[in-house]
């Protein structure tokens, strides 16, 4: 038997399972069954492309064609067109949004030329369920050199050298973090990887976790062999089923090909892995919240020191890695610290993930060195603004992180210059805002979210981002004074000053950055009572053109509070006094007659 | 499956499996690859597309030449000179050979892909293959 002449790699991530990719890989292998090519064509479920904008995704090597929104029922045409008669699908095709030319091949897409995958190396390569397909891509290679061929000492040498930093959002360095976890003696000590991803609209780890969940059981081995310690747990929340599920699958195959267990390698190191459940609380990514909620306390934080690394799990010796970090650590010990740090800046070595979302063409997963400007990443990658709309802001860092606005598209991003600029890397969600994005009421969002998620341990982060939300709510209804916005920058400076955690301290940066960046948008709602992007509902003025309307009267048929008057054929008015600004006579005249503003 | 003792034996381990993604490490350079491309419509299997297809594969392990890939295409209107089969050579124009059979398949391994010399059996090309 020759085997497969040609594979489906059908995309499997949540985001086109969600999309039906799951009926669609029956189908495909119904419709090759009935052809009798189930021996000839391989379908496999792959981990995510990153291309999430246009899912469920499908490509087929080697010609690497690649087909965008594909649904179940389109599994009958590309095999009977592209795998039987050799025609691509034209319709199935990417279109690229500046050209509008239809681009077969995933290699000249600018989405994915711009990037350098080392994390997600195999994410959209390999079927994540199966151990060989990982091991055929030099898997557990990188443990078993450590093992049979490097001292632990060497293995955390190797780690310093690459200079990679924690991608989890402190960016402190892992090979120090390994060293001082090393350093404490203990008869029992734990790995702990932190897979509880938590800011709105960051989905790297998942998709990590998803896509290839042997490269974080690997790395977490291989740290049990450098800091001397034989147990390893998965904290992860239990909103990622799938990723669960697949994490499930892999440590099986793993313990059963030995690379967990006793005696990995022949040698007499051993190691194991157990899966924590988080109830998906945003403080449980800071390390001492998720450590007290695995010991089943409630989920809040500890001043330190001591630091994990001297007294976590248990009191015992802890280190705790992001997932992205684990993922890019076979790949370091393989190619060499050397090699990883020839990747990025001075500072900040190696690739990022990021999860690009907002008003951005091309939502999704990407991966870029360090150092890649916000142009690249937003015009080239993510194919520019939606709707040719003019781009405004980009926050980064999630709700610890700011807003940085078109002066700063330029700046290499790394650890360090995104904090220059009030921002910070944080996991590394981007979230792209257009010109109709009011930047006060995206303060108050993020705001909102922190005083929901805030533990209430600490004072300042408890009462105080509850005050800074009152200020933000009175300022988009228009009742904002000046001295609020004074008074609302010197809270944030205390609170950023006094929380005991990442959390408070860094709850004000959307704020402070916001007013950095965008204060004539706060002044514009204090002194005129206007949102300039026309998003704050309170602020807004519904009038009626008198030369455009008909007197149709479907707007005051729409009106919930009847404040609409006028007689049919005649020029309808509203009544200011009693307009909820609710919007929808807005959206239901058909002549353009209603404006806002 | 056993367990792994050692990392000789997970290379051993790979080397074994390895082939079952290789045409996906293929795909990532497919410029620098030799392909050889099988038409693969009812005409071509009925004259025996299949088997060449095949024996192409075959070959090309027994003669350890590791940077080409086979794979199958539909008809490309020869239904005449069935089986039919097109081979790129890095940075060439494809070829069209037809009524290709075993003998003629370890011709084409041994003359054409090894050392680019042309042999019998050229069908000549009147279209072009919009990208």
């Amino acid at each position: 038997m020759a085997g497969y002449k040609m594979h489906v790699l059908i995309c499997g991530g949540t985001g086109c399972v969600a999309s039906a990719s799951d009926t669609l890989l029956s189908n495909f292998k119904k419709v090759l069954q009935e052809k009798g090519l189930e021996n000839d064509i391989q379908v496999v479920k792959t981990g995510c492309f990153g291309f999430c904008e246009k899912g469920p995704v499908v490509k087929i090597v080697p010609d690497n064609t690649f087909y965008v929104q594909v649904k179940p029922e389109h599994a009958t045409e590309i095999v009977e067109e592209h795998i039987i008669k050799g025609r691509k699908v034209e319709h199935l095709l990417y279109i690229d949004p500046e050209t509008k030319e239809r681009i077969s091949d995933s290699k000249h897409m600018d989405f994915y030329k711009k990037q350098m995958k080392i994390a997600t190396r195999n994410c959209g390569f390999i079927n994540p369920e199966n151990i060989e397909e990982y091991i055929s891509r030099d898997g557990y290679d990188a443990l078993g050199k450590a093992l049979s061929e490097m001292t632990p000492e060497a293995v955390i040498e190797e780690m310093k050298t690459s200079g990679m930093r924690g991608r989890g959002g402190g960016g402190f360095p892992t090979g120090l973090k390994w060293q001082i976890a090393r350093s404490y003696a203990s008869d029992v000590k734990y790995v702990v990887c932190n897979a509880d991803e938590g800011d709105p609209g960051a989905f790297m780890d998942r998709s990590i976790l998803e896509g290839d969940p042997h490269s974080v059981l690997e790395a977490m081995a291989i740290c049990g062999y450098a800091i001397g310690a034989e147990n390893g747990l998965i904290y992860i929340r239990a909103e990622y089923p799938l990723a669960i599920h697949r994490l499930k699958i892999a440590i099986e195959q793993a313990r059963e090909l030995g690379f967990l267990g006793k005696n990995i390698f022949g040698t007499n190191f051993s190691f194991d892995i157990e899966l924590k459940y988080g109830a998906g609380a945003f403080v449980c990514g800071e390390e001492t919240a998720l450590i007290h909620s695995m010991e089943g306390e409630r989920g809040e934080p500890t001043t330190k020191p001591p630091f994990p690394a001297e007294s976590g799990f248990w009191g015992k010796p802890t280190n705790v890695n992001n997932v992205e970090t684990l993922a890019s650590i076979p790949v370091i010990l393989l190619k060499g610290g050397a090699w990883y740090s020839s990747i990025g800046t001075e500072k900040s070595k190696g690739t990022k993930v990021f999860a690009l979302a907002g008003k951005v063409n091309n939502v999704g997963l990407i991966e870029v060195p360090m150092g890649t400007s916000l142009r690249e990443i937003i015009f080239n990658i993510g194919g520019g603004i939606k709707d040719g709309k003019k781009f405004k802001a980009v926050q980064t860092g999630g709700p610890s992180g700011g807003c940085l606005s078109e002066k700063d598209l330029d700046t290499p991003i790394d650890y360090d210059t995104l904090i220059e600029r009030g921002s910070m890397m944080g996991s590394g969600g981007m979230i792209v805002m257009d010109e109709d994005d009011c930047m006060v009421s995206i303060a108050k969002f993020y705001l909102e979210f922190t005083v929901d998620e805030s533990c209430g341990k600490c004072t300042p982060c408890r009462i105080g981002t509850k005050r800074l939300q009152e200020m933000l709510e009175k300022i988009t209804t228009g009742k904002g004074t000046m001295k609020d916005l004074e008074k609302m920058k010197y809270l944030c400076n205390v609170i950023k000053d006094t929380s005991l955690c990442g959390l408070g301290q860094s709850a004000p940066n959307p704020i402070l950055s916001t007013l950095e960046n965008f204060w004539d948008e706060y002044v514009a709602h204090v002194t005129e009572q206007r949102c300039p992007a026309g998003q704050c509902s309170a602020l807004l003025r519904y009038f009626i053109l008198p030369d455009k309307c008909i007197g149709c009267t479907a707007c005051a048929r729409v009106c919930p509070v009847t404040c609409i008057s006028g007689k049919v054929k005649e020029v309808h008015l509203i009544n200011q006094d009693t307009c909820i600004k609710c919007g929808a006579c807005y959206s239901k005249c058909r002549f353009n007659a209603i404006i806002r503003k | 499956m056993a367990k792994v003792q050692s990392l000789a034996e997970l290379k051993k381990l790979r080397e074994r499996i390895k082939s079952n993604i290789d045409l996906r490490e293929k795909g990532n350079n497919i410029e620098e690859m030799i392909l050889i491309k099988v038409a693969m419509a009812t005409c071509g299997i009925a004259a025996g597309a299949k088997t060449i297809m095949n024996s192409f594969i075959d070959e090309l392990k027994k003669e350890k030449i590791e940077n080409v890939v086979v794979t199958q295409t539909g008809c490309m209107g020869y239904c005449h000179s069935e089986p039919t089969v097109e081979i790129t050579l890095p940075g060439k124009e494809g070829i069209i050979f037809g009524n290709v059979d075993e003998k003629k398949v370890k011709e084409l391994i041994e003359r054409y892909i090894k050392s680019g010399e042309l042999v019998d059996g050229i069908i000549p090309n009147n279209y072009k293959t919009i990208e």
